[in-house]
């Protein structure tokens, strides 16, 4: 028999049967879809949380005042509740080693921003200069921070997009004058840069020079030290330098602690690559329901088609090309069942995408080659019961039946 | 041509031990018209499944054109059906789904003949039995007699050198009937063995050679050798 012919019958008894058929579609290409449209929620929110931090800067090494033994993030360390305060000279110690490209010393906090009656409250960064290339951002209008002695509190001040239009509408910016606290400050410049990265959303901050924040929340320490590593190799000596220097500062106290962005960026892959797995594996069972169904819909194909099969028999069909009729039949429908759930599958990252698109929801290619060789292999598998049972299908009985 | 000697064939039914044939021996010659007659129950199907290589028989050896098809494994009995027999059946057993042509083309894919070749075999069949009009139609577009025809098409596609029919004429009125045993008998005249089995007398008495069955046991044979 030739394999044209083969699927031929195959598709015909298909066609044959259309109540059946679209059964077991249905059943394919949902168990496919699932699978689909759940690893790519999965790899979409890996991609956004890794993105998340790659989009801080690159080769970046974060110090957090005070201690914790799991080098995470402790509630303490986000308080910043620590016997020993981080510094401005301690930031500055840190820029003398050839290893560190820049660093940036970061404040925090919440303040009222007003200008002629307008006012709300907002996030105030507390940085340097060096803050605009740490992170890659860029400046839609004027200058960002000067260079200036990290100690100089000048009264200048860089805001967000949205501040901008929320303050100033349509009118000029550039040089105007507005106040936060108490304290007024000179617009320098507009941040161009959109959208959220690591909560903060850049277009609704207010950047001024550290010195100026210190004064800002009346506070002598730092909220955390950015350090750049001039290189991928370079972060771990950066690292040591960071600990050893930090340390000698401090009366020989180890009280702070020191991220790498690339261990946090490598946790998180890791994390979100086993949810993917986990949930890839999970829609996988769908599939195998789906084919557990084959199976019985063919059963039931094979005892509806008794007479057909007895009189293939007849006309000389042997065991083994029953059996592949039969095989054939289910492979084409897994095959179209799963084609279905693809589409589907995809239609449905497509929609995450759409409703929300900070989620990058693809399904990753290896889920997607998962997905349709098990969904060929269910079927093939689950059918193999059938179609020997058609096989051994004794022809005398099979025909004399009406 | 056929050869049987001491063929039994038993059922089991429950507790009970039937013997559907009980120490048949039979030989046919090429070329030959039999027809084999008997109430139901008699085991004439039995015997016919047996000579078409649908049934094994319990005991007993079976020989075609002097080869002992008995010891064939299902494959190869597979395709001494395939090419040296054709079945027609009292209920037809055309698929349903497939059209005239299609049902007679059956056989020649089973044998694995290239698509060019069959549709000319599938139209010489089908304008032998005077179904050329009809290759496109699906069963139940077609009446009985049309549909036993299509039968006897596929059933003869492959040139098989033997025939048997199993109560041909039982699902269709008289004159289809009377058609039908002609076609046959036409087929017979041209050289291919042909064995009927009908309860039927008026069929049966148009045999050169007529058995008679009962209780698994061949009763008399009109032209035994």
């Amino acid at each position: 028999m030739a394999p044209l012919d083969v699927a031929r019958f195959g598709w015909g008894a298909l066609r044959g049967y259309p109540a059946r058929t679209v059964l077991m579609l249905i059943a394919m290409a949902i168990g496919v879809a699932a699978v689909v449209v759940l690893t790519s929620l999965g790899e979409g929110a890996r991609r956004y949380v890794t993105g998340e931090f790659a989009s801080l800067g690159t080769n970046l090494v974060i110090v957090i005042p005070g201690r914790s033994e799991t080098a995470g993030i402790s509630p303490t360390t986000l308080m910043g509740e620590t016997p020993r305060p981080l510094t401005l000279q301690d930031a500055q110690a840190l820029q003398r080693s050839y290893s560190v490209r820049r660093i940036a010393p970061l404040n925090i906090g919440s303040a009222r921003v007003s200008r002629q009656g307008r006012s709300r409250d907002v996030v105030i960064l507390g940085s340097s200069a060096e803050l605009l290339p740490l992170r890659h951002w860029s400046m839609a209008q004027g200058r960002f921070l000067p260079h200036t002695d990290l100690e100089r509190a000048v009264p200048v001040a860089v805001i967000g997009k949205k501040i901008r239009d929320e303050l100033f509408g349509v009118q000029p910016a550039i040089g105007e004058w507005l106040r936060i606290g108490d304290r007024r400050f000179r617009v320098i410049g507009i941040l161009a840069t959109e959208g959220r990265s690591m909560g903060t959303d850049v277009d609704e901050s207010v950047i001024i020079p550290v010195a100026s924040a210190q004064q800002l929340f009346n506070t002598p320490s730092l909220f955390r030290i950015v350090v750049e590593a001039s290189s991928r190799a370079a972060i771990e000596p950066v690292r040591q330098f960071i600990i050893n220097t930090l340390q000698e500062r401090h009366q020989g106290k180890r009280d702070v602690t020191v991220i790498t962005q690339d261990a946090v960026l490598a946790t998180f892959d890791r994390i979100f690559g086993a949810l993917t797995w986990a949930v890839g594996g999970i829609a996988a069972i769908s599939l195998a329901v789906a084919g557990i169904l084959i199976m019985n819909v063919m059963l039931v194909a094979v005892s509806q088609r008794t007479a057909e099969i007895g009189l293939l028999k007849a006309l000389g069909a042997t065991p083994r090309q029953i059996v592949l009729l039969i095989l054939a039949e289910a492979l084409l429908l897994s095959a179209f069942g799963a084609t279905i759930g693809l589409l589907l599958g995809e239609l449905g990252s497509l929609l995450i995408r759409r409703l929300f698109p900070i989620l990058p929801a693809h399904a990753p290619l290896w889920a997607i080659v998962t997905a349709l060789l098990v969904a060929l292999l269910a079927g093939l598998l689950f059918s193999l019961l059938p179609a020997r049972r058609a096989a051994r299908l004794d022809p005398v009985l099979a025909l004399s039946r009406r | 041509m056929i050869e049987l000697s001491h063929i039994h064939r038993n059922f089991q039914v429950g507790e009970q031990t039937v013997h559907a044939l009980d120490d048949v021996n039979l030989t046919v010659e090429a070329g030959e018209y039999l027809s084999i007659m008997g109430p139901s129950g008699s085991g004439k199907s039995t015997l016919l499944n047996l000579i078409g290589l649908l049934d094994r028989p319990t005991s007993g050896i079976y020989r075609l054109d002097g080869q002992d098809v008995t010891a064939l494994s299902d494959r190869e009995q597979a395709e001494v059906r395939n090419r040296r027999i054709g079945f027609v059946f009292q209920a037809f057993h055309l698929v349903p789904r497939l059209t005239a042509a299609e049902n007679v083309e059956l056989p020649l894919i089973l044998a694995g003949i290239p698509p060019a070749q069959r549709r000319e075999r599938v139209a010489q069949a089908l304008a032998a039995l005077d179904l050329s009009d009809r290759s496109q139609h699906k069963p139940e577009q077609l009446s009985g007699g049309q549909r036993q025809r299509v039968a006897i098409a596929r059933a003869t596609v492959m040139q098989p050198a033997l025939l048997l029919a199993d109560e041909p004429t039982g699902n269709l009125d008289h004159s289809s009937g009377q058609g039908v045993v002609r076609i046959l008998e036409r087929l017979n005249n041209a050289g291919i063995t042909l064995i009927v089995v009908t309860h039927d007398p008026e069929i049966g008495q148009r045999a050169r050679r007529r058995l008679q069955m009962l209780d698994g046991r061949l009763e008399s044979d009109s032209g035994a050798a």
